[in-house]
């Protein structure tokens, strides 16, 4: 994907068998972030003002850094983004993440990811666009939450 | 969009025309845009590009988001990287095996 121009927006969708608690508490939640977020375990209040971080497993490197812009469980939470995994990634600046959950009918619920303001982020924007970004993070989401089990990659 | 068993359905009978393929081709460029935009590009009307344009959306291929008085159009990879994990990853795997399996015989054997 590597020849993909990525755009200041990006959207991503996908539909999974569960309910917008069990996907809030996936997406809130470091035991569940830990199995489909890179090994990444969230860390935050979740209240409009608080600070949004994503911690290596051993808890000493911060991946991910931003605030909390909105927060609606478990419908919507909306955070700013600074990936700090990456030197040059580090320099840009914060970009916004928007998570938006809607039930659906058969016990499925649609869970959509925005990224977004990302002019200032342009390598920002190229990583979580390829390969190993959104999409895997997605995919292992689903995953987990439909079988119990993480994506074996 | 009815969801179960034949989701993968869905995304497999949108990939298989060429213009539902020019159109991801072009979204996957630049996503975002809008009817208007993706219509100059294609020698169709806009109700034939709406109707391709729909049945991608059903996939699950395109997400649409309102910006102003605009629809944009996004491309969404979710569905086809669900279908390259479960699906083809498990035959490519296989298939990959069973040469390594063949070229040790092979080797053993010479």
């Amino acid at each position: 994907m590597t020849t993909m121009t990525a755009t200041t927006m990006q959207v991503y969708t996908v539909f999974i068998k569960a309910s917008p608690e069990q996907i809030w508490d996936a997406i809130t939640k470091p035991e569940f972030t830990s199995r489909y977020f890179h090994g990444s375990n969230v860390d935050s209040a979740f209240v409009p003002g608080a600070a949004y971080k994503g911690w290596s497993s051993d808890r000493k490197r911060l991946f991910v850094d931003g605030e909390v812009l909105e927060s609606d469980p478990p419908r919507r939470l909306s955070h700013t983004w600074r990936a700090l995994w990456d030197e040059e990634l580090a320099g840009e600046d914060a970009s916004r993440v928007t998570w938006e959950i809607e039930a659906q009918d058969g016990g499925f619920s649609k869970l959509t990811v925005v990224h977004d303001q990302l002019e200032a982020a342009p390598k920002t924007a190229a990583v979580v666009a390829a390969d190993m970004g959104w999409k895997i993070v997605l995919d292992g989401m689903k995953t987990l939450l439909e079988t119990g089990e993480p994506l074996g990659l | 969009m009815i969801l179960g068993v034949d989701d993968d359905d869905r995304v497999f009978r949108a990939l298989a025309d060429p213009t539902r393929r020019f159109l991801l081709d072009r979204l996957f460029e630049r996503d975002g845009r809008s009817l208007t935009e993706l219509e100059s590009e294609l020698e169709m009307t806009r109700f034939g590009v709406m109707k391709h344009l729909r049945v991608l959306e059903d996939a699950g291929l395109v997400v649409t988001r309102r910006s102003g008085r605009e629809k944009l159009h996004f491309l969404n990879p979710v569905p086809i990287r669900l279908i390259h994990d479960r699906w083809i990853d498990k035959y490519t795997e296989r298939f990959v095996s069973a040469l390594a399996d063949l070229k040790h015989e092979l080797e053993e054997s010479a």
